[in-house]
């Protein structure tokens, strides 16, 4: 089920020609976009890459330079913050200090002059979505980083917005509580059918939970897609660098290699390494490499290799297969079609 | 390239390095050494000498003969409730009340927009506007003070060109807040008293604001809040523990105090002059100390009222 072919129903989040400046720096730089309805969307890029300001203007905590931003097919250029159809999920969680776990998952709902027995309930259901029932008497400060995690989200949810924005929420977590929180928010979004924008830098994070993800860099969206698109095929080194470490091939040596003669890109596990009785592919290159380091990571072993030709290539291995050694020669084979043409450099 | 060309020599060994090795293995020990000098300043000299004198309270003065009778008797704090001295609790505390009021309206759009408005050099300028007062003596700033409000002084003459000497003259016919002139009326001394203390309340309100994370404020105004219910609902109670901190001094600096009302104010006295009376002139050393005890106990119920409104729940 995938949601890119969106044109007909009006866009949940649609940007046009957006700019935003910080002085001299463009920090958005011209970026469209459009986020369907009910779509998960991850917004992924290096620190600086524009990814944030761009939630912060869906947000309202910034307002553009220039350009145009639609929620549900209305304008909102100069409407603050508190006018909007849309929540986020900070990333240091923003919760009040001064106030219980209820009561901060209640505070939207009470600056809208909502009853406090419609309130308490209201925030009761919230916080069991997120299984955190019975903690509304507790104080922010007495709760673990995913706890509070979990109220931020059922403080948000509560005043059910159109959107649900997520700033790096994963961030400040570890990795097992990371994995567990990516599975359930990926499920709360497909129960309730909300759109989520979620920012992250974390390639995996945005490769596991979005429909479709989009790469910035610069201030501008280098690439938008599924995942499996935007890390098959990068459209440019820069997202072959960024999305999974791809090795960069110029036009020559992906010729060489039997591919176009254009700019390339090619993942590190399609290089199969030969004599270790995997099958050799039908359609492959071949060629000898010698091996300069191997570095042993749990499940693969990440093999760099360098090419009588001067080409430096980083190969991934299954771990179990046995290992190749630091200075010996090595025979690989690269699949037809494992090498991707890209247009640009950014 | 080799790192291990050469030897590092070992670190000396000596009686102060022993010492410190010592005092880092034992925590405790260290923690004690570091405060027995302050505990002894603090415990021994100041709440002692300060404990000693209030238990003179609980003494009385012969009337006859004018020596303290030193027998416990309750008769001395009860003379505290007699009009005339009762008046002097009220007076005080009521001014003491204003002006702490004026000095959180003052301080605090001071207050913010150093926290969160201000650049770097904005700041800096701002601590030494808001610091310069308190490096120049007291006594020259009250006597300022005193020719600024006098009669034929800067305020009435520049009131008068303004227009506004009937306003004036019409604020000086109140009862209870007027007087012959500003320099000799309870205004005039709320004035002096919100001058001399807004820094020690600027300060504190502008540090428990400069606590408060963006992110909270933004979070407010995403969940729906108004910039009025932001203020309301997050940054005044995040910034109450430094109010109360703020009134804290504001307002046991104005209870203390004995200079200013004798200078600015009416004839009337206030605590201050009231404990000074009746340790020098008087020699009534028994009522001072239960003078004394009123501006301790005012703090204390002060500080329990504001416990109780939640204003340190935040902390």
């Amino acid at each position: 089920m995938h949601v890119h072919t969106l044109s007909a129903a009006t866009p949940a989040v649609r940007f046009a020609g957006v700019t935003r400046h910080f002085g001299a720096v463009r920090a958005v730089d011209g970026v469209d976009l459009a986020i369907a309805p009910g779509e998960f969307f991850a917004m992924l890029g290096p620190s600086g890459s524009g990814k944030t300001t761009c939630l912060r203007l869906i947000a309202g905590f910034e307002q553009p330079d220039a350009g145009h931003i639609e929620i549900f097919g209305e304008a909102v250029e100069g409407l603050p913050p508190y006018r909007r159809p849309v929540n986020t999920v900070f990333q240091d969680y923003a919760l009040f200090p001064h106030l219980s776990v209820g009561d901060n998952v209640a505070y939207g709902l009470k600056v809208r002059g909502i009853g406090r027995a419609e309130r308490d309930r209201l925030a009761r259901e919230a916080l069991a979505l997120v299984k955190l029932s019975g903690m509304e008497a507790r104080r922010p400060a007495q709760l673990s980083g995913g706890q509070r995690q979990r109220v931020a989200l059922a403080r948000a949810l509560v005043v059910r917005p159109k959107v649900l924005l997520l700033d790096e929420p994963l961030g400040a977590l570890d990795l097992k509580l990371r994995e567990e929180m990516q599975s359930e928010l990926k499920s709360l979004q497909r129960a309730l059918g909300l759109s989520f924008v979620f920012v992250t830098h974390d390639q995996s994070e945005a490769l596991s939970m979005a429909d479709r993800v989009a790469v910035f860099n610069e201030g501008r969206i280098v690439q938008v897609g599924p995942p499996e698109d935007v890390y098959e095929r990068p459209a440019t080194r820069f997202v072959a660098g960024f999305v999974g470490s791809a090795n960069v091939l110029g036009a020559a040596q992906a010729a060489a290699l039997g591919g176009e003669e254009v700019p390339s890109s090619l993942r590190p596990e399609k290089i199969i390494l030969l004599g270790h009785g995997l099958a050799e592919p039908a359609e492959a290159a071949r060629l000898e490499a010698r091996v300069v380091e191997v570095s042993y990571q749990g499940a693969v072993r990440r093999v760099a290799l360098l090419t009588p030709a001067g080409l430096s290539l980083t190969a991934l291995v299954p771990a179990s297969a046995p290992g190749a050694m630091v200075g010996g020669t090595v025979q690989l084979a690269i699949p037809r079609g494992a090498l991707q043409p890209m247009e640009g450099e950014r | 390239m080799s790192l291990a060309t050469f030897d590092l020599p070992a670190p000396r060994d000596g009686a102060l390095r022993r010492l410190s090795d010592r005092l880092v293995r034992r925590a405790r020990l260290l923690t004690l050494v570091l405060l027995v000098p302050p505990l002894l300043w603090l415990g021994l000299i100041y709440l002692g000498s300060l404990f000693v004198f209030l238990g003179q309270s609980i003494f009385s003065i012969d009337e006859f003969s004018g020596t303290i009778v030193r027998e416990p008797t309750i008769t001395t704090l009860l003379e505290l409730f007699r009009p005339a001295n009762y008046d002097i609790v009220l007076r005080t505390v009521g001014i003491s009340a204003v002006v702490t009021v004026l000095c959180v309206v003052i301080a605090f759009p001071v207050a913010y927009y150093a926290a969160r408005y201000a650049g770097p050099r904005a700041k800096a300028a701002f601590y030494l506007a808001v610091m310069m007062p308190l490096w120049s003596s007291y006594l020259v700033k009250v006597y300022g003070w005193k020719l600024l409000l006098a009669k034929e002084g800067a305020i009435g003459w520049f009131a008068g060109r303004l227009g506004l000497g009937g306003a004036l003259e019409a604020w000086l016919a109140l009862p209870v807040v007027g007087g012959p002139s500003l320099s000799v009326s309870y205004t005039g001394m709320v004035l002096v008293f919100t001058y001399l203390w807004l820094p020690f309340m600027i300060l504190p309100v502008q540090a428990a604001l400069e606590r408060v994370p963006k992110s909270l404020i933004e979070a407010a105004g995403d969940l729906g809040a108004s910039p009025a219910t932001l203020f309301r609902t997050v940054i005044l109670p995040l910034a109450m523990p430094g109010v109360v901190a703020g009134a804290i001094f504001t307002f046991s600096l104005t209870l203390g105090d004995y200079i200013v009302p004798q200078i600015i104010g009416t004839s009337a006295l206030v605590l201050g002059q009231a404990v000074y009376m009746q340790q020098g002139t008087a020699g009534n050393i028994p009522l001072a100390a239960a003078f004394s005890l009123v501006p301790i106990l005012v703090m204390a119920l002060f500080l329990t009222l504001a416990k109780r409104t939640g204003a340190f729940d935040a902390l």
